[in-house]
């Protein structure tokens, strides 16, 4: 198994008491495979994706990475796993607004040491044309595909992203989002994505709801 | 509903107390480095400007023979007979404890009404004033030092300190001379007169601004003064600047909030001048008090400055009027309505819902950047006028046109090399760096451009007293050749001098002079015997090769660098000196510190023409210790040991004097590099929270917080050194403006400019740490941040 998620619990503290937000979820993502996650506006998508990626540390439970406990790790040791084998893609501003589109796409490569090159990430993103631009050229569609390149660019085994369509229309964000599908298939990454649209949702080989801070399958 | 609204504003402070004390040490150092500076230069001017009006008589014309020897009581009388209303002043100087007074002679009769001796006299004194034995009056300060006066001396108010007021005979026999050293003419003049070149041919007019004016001689004292006010009240903005767009950059939220919720920008804006209005007071207050402070610190130190160096006479003690204390509320209100003037129209152009965007508001700043390289152009072409026009007033322009362009041109100039070095990185984490630093500049640029102010001011004014020193030192032990100098009572006791140190030394060398009138302006004239010791000693910077032959036959005369200046002499000139009588300049030497001209003639001629000449004081050359020599002098020569001074003593004294000309230029320099530190650190705290959009997805990549600290402190520390870097030069443009031009037109004297890197490698380690220590907090604040902090970049809406 690629990532295994073992009992998780998640408290925020409250104005008089801790709120628990993720109560005991376990959940797993297979290599290639790809998951969505759906659930209401505060059900704890977003966390949940958080303490995988190990952008926040949980209260209890585990996160297995390829056999690796994550929240064992210390703050170096977690952002060295982000650096070459967990990606993240956010819903807004996932770009370095000082570099340009160029250098974003290839930035997370060379932090892992991978060779990519920006014009056959640009060419399969439908991005021609764009490279010397800087992010705020950009229309949001345009940004979210730039992110996802970056990321799945470091050709690492996870993707995790957050309602990368989100802050898109209907019409571009399906088409982001099919992109992100097909390309994680493309290279047997494996994809696990939160979202609000059933449809898309329908497009994973897997479904997760989250509600009450447990999983329904 | 404007209470809630002003709550909401002012809950911010609450949470963020450290930012109130940022904001308010700002402004109050700005205000207070100002006013500082304004009041050492009001009490200063307020005290010589008091003397310089009664000395002056008040812009009258005046009366003066072309020689500059007195006009004898004879003269007078012709001159009144012939119909002219004139008054005769006597001016001239006594002994006084701690140093000399100046005795001016009025008489109160022919006195012009309305000229300030007139005015400072009060009806009831005038008569007891009148006559030979009349009563003098003082100061009650001056009075202290007049020990020797006994009864007749009173005190009054308005008169200017280190004056003593007498009637006309009771000067003159103070100051042991017959006759009047100028005449008032008065402006309402009788019809008919006899025409004055009839009556006394002798007698030119001297037009009032050319009566000798101490405040021009310490006008460019003044202006530096000034210059660092203005300098440390700049940076001091900078820093106000980076507090308000802080604070207002925080609240953009609340700002959004409140507008959505019906508070027009426009009374928004409004509640924030308020709010803006009550910090400038109360640190407009705190700011004086710290002015006062820093005045009453300084205020010895230039009291003696300019009492060595100019013989003004100030008072060590500050008085403060009303006005000065509005001033500094003034000051400090201006300066903080200059400083947020950009940040207000920003809360007032908002739109509601915009998101922010850093990138864009970097280029807008870049277009901003482009226009400022536009505008120090325009000042590099004000200097440049400013140089061509010389004078002091043109070397002022020059020095500000250049600092100005210098700083406003820095931004442009960074940016042209962090391109060029970025070009040169390798790796997507140095890649990053360098477009990451090259997009912070605008936001940097303010407080860099305070540093590069700071670090020139610091390396011009730091050479030019370093050069100074070094010269100064050189040429005191070229000019000081006598071991001991001694002064007689009486002059009737100079054979009995002669024949004792006969044997007791190597050689005694008399120095005596005459004051007086030369082309025009006031100068001493010295005699010098024949001395090998001259030659070798004497720092000449230009002179016929025989110059010393012909000193020893009698002939020629040697000008310092001042009057060879003003006059435009050079060795081959004939001179025209007082009495009538010409010779030839054969060389010109550095005379250091002595703001009026100067000749040195053969001692027979000095004796021949101006017998009048003051025949006390001699230098005598001693082999080896001066101690013995001393005692025998005082113990059975019998004269008082004051009038003994050893070359050492001498030395010292002259030294000590500059010394704290430059240790208050000095406290000023640290404090313009501690305010600039201050800066950075400001400027850094307003980026950081505009940064998180940046700095969350490099983080979210995999680079972590502490190596994202780092980052940022590295990058203060280069770009301090690229600032450094910058500013030797500026600084060393600075250091030559000062030397050989303001220096010259101000004192008339060209010094030669010595380099010392040693002190600039001492300045770079200061400004480098100095930026590193401004950034260690912001920086490990940046190490610490909650990750959810980051997070929320991604999530939320901000
Ligand atoms: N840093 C935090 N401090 C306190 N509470 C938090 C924090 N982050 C999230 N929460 C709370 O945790 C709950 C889950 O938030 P989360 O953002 O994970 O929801 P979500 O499912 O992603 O919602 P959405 O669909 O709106 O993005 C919410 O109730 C939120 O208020
Ligand atoms: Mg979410």
């Amino acid at each position: 198994m690629l990532l295994d998620v073992r009992n998780v619990v998640k408290r925020f503290p409250g104005s008089d008491q801790p709120v628990t937000v993720l109560d005991g979820v376990s959940m797993s993502v297979a290599a290639g495979e790809t998951v969505a996650l759906t659930g209401e506006s505060g059900s704890g998508k977003s966390t949940l994706l958080h303490i995988i990626g190990g952008l926040e540390p949980c209260d209890e439970g585990a996160v297995i990475f390829e056999g690796t406990d994550l929240t064992g790790l210390d703050d170096a040791g977690r952002a060295s796993v982000r650096r070459s084998n967990i990606s993240v893609v956010f819903q807004q501003f996932n770009l370095i607004p000082s570099l340009t589109i160029e250098q974003n796409l290839t930035f997370q490569a060379q932090l892992a040491g991978v060779q990519a090159s920006a014009d056959d990430l640009a060419q399969s993103l439908g991005l021609q044309g764009q490279l010397r631009k800087y992010p705020e050229e950009l229309s949001g569609g345009q940004q979210q595909r730039v992110a996802i390149g970056r990321a799945l660019a470091a050709a690492p085994k996870l993707v995790l992203a957050d309602e990368p369509t989100g802050n898109l229309d209907e019409t571009t964000g399906s088409a982001v989002f099919e992109l992100l599908v097909a390309q994680a298939r493309d290279r047997a990454t494996g994809l696990l994505i939160a979202t609000h649209s059933e449809r898309l949702a329908g497009l994973a080989d897997r479904r997760l709801h989250l509600s009450h801070g447990r999983l329904t399958g | 509903m404007t209470w809630a609204v002003i709550r909401a504003l002012l809950s911010h402070w609450r949470r963020r107390p450290f930012q109130l004390v940022t904001l308010l040490l700002g402004l109050s150092l700005a205000t207070g480095l100002w006013s500082g500076v304004q009041a050492i230069n009001a009490e200063a001017r307020k005290s010589y400007g008091e003397a310089a009006d009664i000395l002056g008589g008040g812009g009258l014309t005046e009366l003066v023979r072309q020689d500059g020897a007195p006009i004898l009581p004879q003269t007078f009388v012709a001159i009144r007979r012939g119909g002219w209303l004139v008054s005769p002043v006597v001016d001239g100087w006594i002994e006084a404890d701690r140093g000399r007074v100046r005795v001016l002679g009025v008489d109160p009769f022919s006195m012009p009404a309305g000229t300030p001796a007139a005015m400072a006299i009060a009806p009831q004194d005038l008569t007891t004033m009148l006559g030979r034995n009349g009563v003098l009056m003082a100061d009650p300060v001056t009075a202290t030092r007049l020990t020797g006066l006994g009864e007749r001396l009173q005190t009054g108010e308005g008169i200017a300190p280190g004056l003593l007021l007498a009637d006309i005979e009771a000067a003159a026999e103070l100051v042991g001379q017959v006759g009047y050293d100028r005449l008032l003419l008065d402006p309402k003049q009788p019809l008919r007169q006899t025409p004055l070149n009839e009556i006394a041919p002798e007698l030119q007019r001297r037009a009032p601004e050319t009566a000798e004016d101490l405040g021009r001689l310490t006008d460019s004292f003044h202006l530096n003064l000034t210059a660092f006010g203005l300098l440390s009240f700049a940076v001091g903005l900078f820093i106000v600047n980076g507090s308000v767009g802080l604070a207002f950059e925080q609240r953009r939220p609340v700002f959004r909030t409140l507008r959505a919720l019906g508070v027009t920008a426009r009374r928004l804006v409004w509640l924030l001048t308020l709010e803006l209005l009550a910090i400038a007071l109360v640190a407009g207050v705190i700011g004086i008090f710290m002015g006062y402070l820093i005045a009453a610190a300084l205020l010895p130190d230039v009291a003696a400055t300019l009492r060595g160096l100019y013989g003004a006479s100030v008072d060590g003690a500050l008085t403060l009027s009303p006005l000065w204390w509005l001033s500094g509320i003034a000051i400090a209100c201006l300066g903080t309505a200059l400083a947020a003037a950009s940040g207000l129209i920003r809360v007032a152009r908002m739109p509601l819902l915009a998101p922010a965007k850093p990138r864009a508001w970097a280029m807008a700043t870049g277009s901003a950047m482009r226009w400022q390289l536009a505008l120090a152009g325009h000042s590099l072409v004000v200097a440049l006028i400013g140089f061509a026009f010389g004078e002091l007033i043109g070397g002022f322009i020059l020095l500000g046109g250049f600092l100005i362009a210098a700083a406003l041109a820095l931004p442009s100039v960074l940016a042209v090399l962090i391109v060029a070095v970025a070009r040169l990185a390798k790796g997507p984490v140095a890649t990053w760096f360098w477009a990451d630093t090259r997009q912070q500049l605008p936001g940097l640029s303010l407080a860099l451009m305070a540093l590069l102010l700071a670090l020139s001011a610091n390396i011009g004014v730091g050479t030019m007293v370093a050069s100074f020193r070094t010269t100064f030192t050189g040429w005191l032990d070229q000019r000081l050749v006598s071991d001991l100098y001694v002064t007689l009572e009486n002059t009737a006791d100079t054979p009995a001098l002669m024949a004792f140190l006969e044997t007791r030394s190597e050689a005694v060398l008399p120095i005596w002079h005459v004051d007086a009138e030369v082309l025009g302006g006031p100068a001493e004239i010295y005699g010098v015997v024949d001395h090998p010791i001259y030659s070798e000693n004497w720092p000449l910077l230009a002179a016929n090769p025989d110059v010393w032959e012909q000193i020893a036959v009698g002939e020629g005369a040697l000008i310092n660098e001042q009057l060879s200046r003003r006059e435009g002499l050079a060795p081959g000139d004939p001179l025209l000196l007082p009495g009538g009588w010409e010779t030839t300049v054969t060389g010109v030497y550095s005379d250091y510190g002595n703001p009026i001209g100067q000749v040195v003639i053969p001692l027979p001629v000095l004796i021949d023409r101006y017998p009048q000449a003051d025949k006390t004081d001699f230098g005598v050359l001693v082999d080896g210790d001066t101690e013995p020599l001393k005692r025998a002098l005082s113990e059975d020569f019998g004269l008082p040991v004051e009038n003994l001074v050893d070359q050492a003593a001498l030395k010292a004294f002259s030294l000590s004097i500059f010394e704290r000309t430059f240790a208050v230029t000095g406290a000023l320099n640290i404090l313009t590099l501690a305010v600039a530190g201050i800066a950075i650190l400001t400027s850094l705290l307003t980026l950081a929270s505009m940064r998180l959009p940046q700095l969350a997805p490099v983080w979210a990549l995999g680079i972590t917080r502490k190596t994202l600290g780092r980052i940022e402190l590295i990058r203060a520390v280069v770009l301090a050194g690229f600032t450094f870097v910058l500013a030797v030069p500026v600084g060393l443009g600075l250091a030559w403006v000062l030397l050989a031009i303001i220096n010259v037109e101000a004192f008339g004297w060209r010094l030669p400019m010595h380099l010392f890197p040693r002190d600039w490698l001492w300045l770079a380690v200061l400004s480098l740490a100095a930026a590193g220590l401004a950034s260690l907090w912001p920086a490990r604040q940046l190490a610490k941040r909650p990750p959810a902090d980051l997070m929320r970049v991604f999530t939320h809406e901000r």
